[in-house]
């Protein structure tokens, strides 16, 4: 397979944004970069920005590998993503505002009904609920990938809980640290406002009426392998980190237990899972969610960002129609790429994977974080045959993809600088009739050579994203 | 701010004192055992230890004799202890860790690192490096963990809270160190001669032994020992000084529920601020020092109920 590399052309020229990176690279003493490279080891290490991986030791952290070399983004391609992530959020938003209510999407049959009202991640209680601004994901995390001859595709769009801003901050803050003098010579935009992006788009879905909103972070807890994000997020912005016992609801209101007494509380930035967030709804088993939360939202007394049941969106089930939303609701043609999609529950389409299993890219319909997948090319037998034998007992919680060939990237491993491949995750922002989003995103890299799996619990790492101005 | 946030930040700074406690308290101990005396003497010093934070069944269950060794390794070491230096340090952390929002970059990276560092040290060698430089360390972090906090937090409701935290262990520990000692020190009081060795570990254990002589310029007496470590106003580990701050902090973070605790803490501030030492005696230090600890150990509830945990229906 052929991979497009960010930073070299097919006949080994460096690509025109990449020319002052490289000369940089060129110049400066390896022993410089070794020593830097050790240095932001020890600052990320000291400072704490670590992640828990799931079925560790319990409690246990670990740190992000952080790649010196950036990924570097010409400022017309940039312009060009942007517009289409506008485009496409916009109409996952008013996707799931038709949803839960006249359902016209469904009506007209571009969707078929039972994809989604049967889907687990459609929750009926928010049918007819009107959310501030018809806005349902206020932040979204749509991961792109660049494949073939270098045109972009989305991968899958993140509508519900969507971490790693906080890496691509912390990731600018220390590149900036260590080679200040690159940033002198290139024209960099910049991503620190994020956080004040993000209070402001949170401010501004308050319930009606309420003009001085407290605006709150809700985490799962310490445990949680994103809580660095959620401090970092709520110390940013400067507003309380809430777990859910700090919270509690009285006469279909929330309110916060502070030293001086019980807080009303306007709109809540949740990082916790639909299933968690109310025992008296969903999981009854949940502790970390606020009993009657639920119906103080249906009330419209607090706002949830995302919104509950975004999910019906971002399923993999969903992802194959959302073109057609485009051009359903927006009445234009979508500007970024989907990837051909085979929906394992249509006969044929199963057919065709289960015989080519080894060539193409398996996915549970409702799985996440590179858990429950299957990359053919880079499975043994043994796996492919334990997929085969998934797929016939379960077709419909399965689709499957042509493995991309995901474009790579120069990036520092153990035997010196080698290609990796990459992804990359912008963080939209959506607030009423305003899409924004900071230039750039977070970009994952794959430390394992050959691996296309970028997920950080699956040993990825990251880089710096450079969005170059004109 | 958060109930639970305060909650943290009161225990993070309750660990991280109770950790320079103990160091102190271990290190005088150590150095007194370095000078020559009876074995049976040198036991009795490391079983007070014991006896000090209520852990003989605990320490009955790992070891079978009380000698130094044993004693060190328990309190300095041991994970299973969970009033070892090293749970302290750990659970300062884990405290910091889920507020580390709230605080100052500075005061996150020094019990981080402090932990991260303590972790990797096992009781071997620290006894090979010399356990009495593995002392000044934990002292050195818990003044710069303090540093910090003065250096760079605002001076807002997390910083009274933190206060709060640090006066009402000091005091407590405080209190147990004299009560312990003052009984092992002079079993008897007919006992004319006092050791200045002994009565000198005790003071420096608490930082005063400079301070003694600043204050009384005279020789070493029992009596004058614990009117420096329970009545002086000035003595920054004396109880009088731990309870002007308490009382000064709950003011600060007064809420309508905590009338109660605050009148309580008054209370005790007065018997501090008007008592006499001759009194005290009189009553029976151990008797007093027993009350004392009762009462600062009640405060702590109050707090906790007051601010830190309230009950759902408070609202």
């Amino acid at each position: 397979m052929n991979f497009y590399n960010e930073m070299y052309d097919a006949k080994g020229g460096v690509r025109a944004h990449y020319k002052g990176y490289e000369d940089w690279l060129k110049a400066t003493p390896p022993e410089r970069i070794e020593r830097k490279r050790a240095e932001a080891d020890l600052a990320f290490h000291r400072v704490g920005i670590t992640f828990a991986v799931y079925g560790e030791e319990a409690g246990k952290e670990r740190l992000i590998p952080f790649d010196i070399i950036p990924r570097v983004i010409p400022s017309a391609e940039w312009k060009a993503l942007q517009s289409g992530l506008r485009q496409r959020v916009k109409a996952l938003n008013m996707f799931l505002w038709d949803v839960y209510h006249d359902q016209e999407i469904l009506k007209a049959g571009v969707i078929p009904a039972e994809q989604v009202l049967n889907n687990a991640q459609y929750r009926p209680v928010m049918q007819g609920v009107d959310v501030p601004g018809q806005i349902y994901a206020h932040i979204t995390g749509v991961d792109i990938v660049r494949a073939g001859e270098g045109e972009f595709y989305v991968l899958e769009d993140n509508l519900r809980v969507p971490s790693g801003v906080s890496y691509m901050l912390e990731d600018r803050k220390m590149m900036m640290r260590l080679f200040p003098e690159l940033f002198a010579k290139h024209k960099v935009a910049p991503v620190q406002h994020y956080p004040d992006m993000l209070l402001e788009k949170l401010r501004a879905v308050a319930p009606n009426g309420v003009t001085d909103p407290t605006v709150v972070v809700l985490t799962p807890g310490a445990y949680n392998s994103a809580y660095f994000e959620h401090t970092f997020l709520a110390q940013q912005m400067g507003v309380e980190l809430v777990e859910g016992r700090d919270l509690f609801v009285k006469d279909e209101v929330v309110y916060m237990r502070t030293t001086q007494g019980p807080q009303r509380v306007d709109v809540i930035y949740r990082r916790l899972d639909d299933d968690f967030m109310d025992p008296t709804v969903f999981r009854e088993d949940s502790s970390l969610g606020i009993p009657g939360i639920i119906r103080a939202y249906q009330a419209g007394n607090v706002t949830l960002a995302n919104a509950v049941g975004t999910g019906v969106a971002d399923d993999k089930s969903i992802y194959p129609y959302v073109p057609d939303m485009i051009r359903f609701y927006l009445g234009e043609e979508p500007k970024l790429n989907n990837v051909p999609t085979y929906m394992c529950r249509k006969p044929d389409d199963l057919a065709y994977v289960l015989a080519h299993l080894p060539e193409l890219v398996v996915k549970e319909v409702h799985g996440a974080g590179g858990y429950g997948m299957l990359v053919g090319p880079a499975s043994t037998k043994e796996q492919i045959e334990h997929f085969r034998q998934l797929l016939i007992a379960k077709p419909d919680g399965y689709i499957a993809q042509p493995t991309l060939a995901l474009s790579n990237c120069p990036t520092f491993v153990e035997e010196g600088i080698a290609p990796r491949h990459l992804d990359l995750r912008p963080f939209v922002l959506s607030s009423g009739q305003c899409v924004n989003m900071v230039p750039g995103g977070l970009t994952r890299v794959a430390l394992t050579k050959g691996s296309l799996v970028v997920n950080s619990s699956q040993g990825g790492g990251t880089k710096d994203t450079w969005v170059l101005e004109d | 701010m958060l109930s639970r946030t305060a909650d943290h930040l009161f225990w993070m700074s309750r660990y991280i004192e109770r950790a320079e406690n103990l160091a102190r308290l271990l290190d005088v101990t150590w150095q007194m055992s370095l000078v020559p005396q009876s074995e049976e003497a040198a036991n009795q010093s490391w079983n007070a230890i014991i006896a000090l934070n209520s852990l003989e069944e605990a320490f009955a269950r790992k070891y079978a004799t009380v000698n130094g060794e044993n004693v060190l390794k328990f309190m300095v070491s041991d994970p299973d202890n969970l009033s070892s230096i090293h749970s302290c340090l750990r659970l300062a952390r884990e405290n910091a860790h889920a507020v580390r929002g709230t605080l100052t970059t500075e005061m996150w990276e020094t019990l981080n690192a402090t932990w991260l560092e303590a972790k990797e040290k096992s009781f071997e060698q620290l006894l090979g490096a010399g356990i009495g430089d593995y002392f000044e360390w934990v002292k050195m972090r818990s003044s710069l963990s303090r540093g910090t906090t003065l250096g760079t937090l605002l001076q807002d409701e997390a910083y009274h809270f933190i206060r709060l935290g640090t006066l009402l262990e000091r005091a407590d520990n405080t209190a147990r160190i004299l009560d312990v000692k003052y009984h092992v020190l002079r079993p008897h009081d007919d006992e004319g001669a006092t050791d200045f060795y002994e009565w000198g570990a005790l003071l420096r254990s608490v930082s005063a032994f400079e301070v003694y002589r600043k204050v009384y310029r005279d020789v070493i007496t029992p009596d004058r020992v614990a009117e420096l470590l329970i009545l002086n106003k000035d003595m920054p580990r004396s109880l009088h000084f731990c309870l002007n701050s308490v009382i000064k902090n709950l003011e600060l973070v007064a809420n309508r529920q905590s009338g109660e605790t605050a009148r309580q803490a008054g209370l005790l501030h007065a018997q501090l601020h008007y008592g006499r030492i001759e009194d005290i005696l009189a009553h029976g230090l151990h008797e007093w020092l027993t009350d004392f600890m009762d009462r600062i150990y009640l405060l702590g509830d109050g707090i906790s109920k007051d601010f830190l945990v309230p009950m759902a229906e408070a609202a």
